[in-house]
């Protein structure tokens, strides 16, 4: 990938983050920041590719604890955000 | 990469871009993870049928296949991460999510940081333009420093850690962040003695550790209160270290998610700022919290307390009832008697609402989630500006388990702490109500005039134990 589509990523990338949550009622507040955590939780993939291609026991070592502490991130945010905002289902708003 | 694994990650990116969108409001948050979730399915499928990067002319060791033994060893960490993630996440009490979604955002910024280490430990990163190790390193800066950062947020929101101020802690911070700012700089670059007289790997590791302690020590002298604030700040540093990495590894479904989690994370960390009336330097760096010993003024009159029956029998001949509910509410699990006894009121024909606090409880919206769980409809709920003109017209007003957004020394004393934060105007009610635990002050250590009004009247006592009561006698009336 050129660097320079890269920076055009990002910065596309920052605005629609930014634009997704200008509006969010404070209720959401929390749910909100535990959904965003479990979307973070993409770097799975990354521990996953990086550990795929480990060469050596350190770098294995390190793979693993990397693939672990994601599974945590990615499981543990699903869980806890879809408990928190299974409290707003087919509640009338508005 | 092929058009199969290209497609699964796109749409993988844009189901975990709608998810977020669906999860900033109400009527589609529900949806909203569940949407996320399968995005997340999908990437990880795309990254098990192909688990070579996309490096282009930058890989070493582009289209080198994965062994079955290392697919497997992958399979069993995520387990070995995953169980045990499940397990918590289900089983722990709504009010101790905060802490959960603390320790688990900590280990995905601990898990960006692991991808840069592996990076520079093999020397990928230094197989292509220096942007590729700087970029590492910056990843695993942000992603460590949040990972410690986050853990001590764990430790606090549970309670097996208080707030720990060193005298000189600024500079001691500074000269730390400087050093491993300079361990950084020497793991750019795979010179053979190291740029500072030490092998790389070795700067490396030093680096890592340097890291984590920064996080860590960088915590220590926030308070409990601000911890949601300090939350969302990591949430949004691990999703720029998740960004950075994907960089590295050039994965863009790490760099989109990555940097729309940053964004919006660096946004949500204002809203919640901006709801508990603080601004982010401040949380940062300043040390709110010290005055504990705040001055305890004009409050030579006493409390007056009133049984759970009594309370019950003045609400049940009112008309108008509005409850401010807060974390003792939370803390007694009272949220389904609670409703169950609105319920009961509302068969008489009394009008009840809920006025919510931004920040009552732990955590921003906490109170709405508990209520939302009790079954309690979101037109009951009302948020602060919305109801504040209405608590001169009620008859009664309930505080539950509420302190310091209810106190109105935060309108009339500037010497207090909690001077100018928007607070419920329970005390322009005809009558207060204060259902409270035992006589203590509230979190911010203030005390509360409110309490002492002659137009309040406490019913001590946890709030499960009162409301069952109330519930009891309002089936006698």
């Amino acid at each position: 990938m050129n660097g320079f589509i890269a920076l055009y990523i990002f910065m596309t990338a920052a605005f629609a983050g930014y634009e997704i949550i200008t509006r969010v009622p404070v209720i959401l507040h929390t749910p909100l920041m535990s959904g965003s955590n479990f979307v973070h939780g993409i770097v799975l993939v990354g521990t996953m590719i990086a550990l795929a291609e480990a060469r050596g026991p350190l770098e294995v070592s390190i793979g693993f604890v990397g693939v672990a502490m994601a599974a945590s991130n990615v499981v543990g945010g699903f869980a806890v955000t879809e408990r928190m905002l299974e409290m707003f289902k087919s509640k009338k708003n508005e | 990469m092929s058009l199969a694994t290209e497609a699964l990650y796109f749409a993988a990116t844009v189901l975990l871009i709608l998810g977020l969108k669906r999860m900033s409001s109400p009527r589609s948050a529900r949806s909203g993870i569940l949407w996320a979730g399968a995005g997340m399915v999908l990437a990880v499928i795309a990254a098990f049928a192909f688990s070579t990067r996309g490096y282009g002319m930058y890989s070493p060791l582009a289209g080198v296949g994965v062994s079955w033994p290392r697919l497997g060893l992958i399979a069993v960490a995520v387990a070995v991460g995953g169980v045990p993630a499940w397990w918590t996440g289900r089983k722990v009490a709504i009010t101790d999510m905060p802490q959960m979604v603390a320790i688990y955002n900590g280990l995905g910024g601990g898990a960006a940081a692991t991808i840069g280490a592996v990076e520079l430990y093999s020397g990928h990163a230094y197989s292509g333009p220096l942007a590729f190790p700087v970029i590492a390193v910056l990843g695993v800066l942000v992603g460590t420093v949040a990972f410690g950062g986050s853990l001590v947020g764990f430790l606090k929101l549970q309670g097996w850690m208080g707030t720990v101020r060193i005298a000189g802690r600024h500079a001691m911070n500074g000269l730390m962040l400087a050093a491993v700012l300079a361990l950084g700089v020497a793991s750019i670059f795979r010179s053979s003695p190291g740029v500072i007289g030490m092998p790389v790997s070795w700067s490396i590791s030093f680096f890592v550790l340097g890291s984590f302690i920064v996080g860590f020590l960088a915590t220590l002298p926030i308070g409990g209160a601000d911890m949601p604030v300090v939350i969302s700040t990591y949430n949004a540093c691990i999703g720029l270290a998740v960004a950075l990495e994907g960089f590295v590894i050039q994965n863009p479904a790490m760099i989109i998610a990555g940097t729309v989690v940053g964004a919006a994370g660096s946004l949500l960390t204002f809203l919640m700022a901006r709801a508990m009336n603080r601004t982010v330097r401040h949380v940062w760096f300043s040390d709110f919290g010290d005055q504990k010993a705040a001055a305890a003024v004009g409050l030579a009159q006493t409390m007056k307390s009133l049984e759970p029956q009594d309370a019950a029998a003045i609400m049940a001949y009112s008309d108008d009832i509005i409850i401010a509910p807060g974390y003792g509410l939370a803390v007694a699990q009272a949220q389904h008697k609670l409703w169950e006894m609105v319920q009961m009121l509302q068969k008489r024909g009394v009008k009840v609402r809920f006025a919510i606090h931004p920040v009552a409880g732990r955590m921003p919206g906490h109170m709405s989630v508990l209520l939302a769980e009790a079954g309690v409809p979101y037109d009951l709920i009302y948020d602060l500006e919305e109801i504040n003109g209405d608590f001169a017209n009620a008859d009664v007003a309930l505080v539950i388990g509420a302190n310091d957004v209810v106190n109105p020394a935060a309108r009339t004393d500037k010497s207090s702490p909690i001077y100018g934060m928007p607070i419920l105007n329970v005390d322009q009610a005809k009558q207060v109500l204060v259902i409270k635990r035992g006589k203590g002050s509230g979190f911010s250590g203030v005390e509360n005039e409110l309490f002492f009004d002659p137009n309040t009247q406490m019913v001590f006592g946890d709030a499960q134990r009162v409301i069952t009561k109330m519930i009891q006698s309002l089936k006698e009336i």
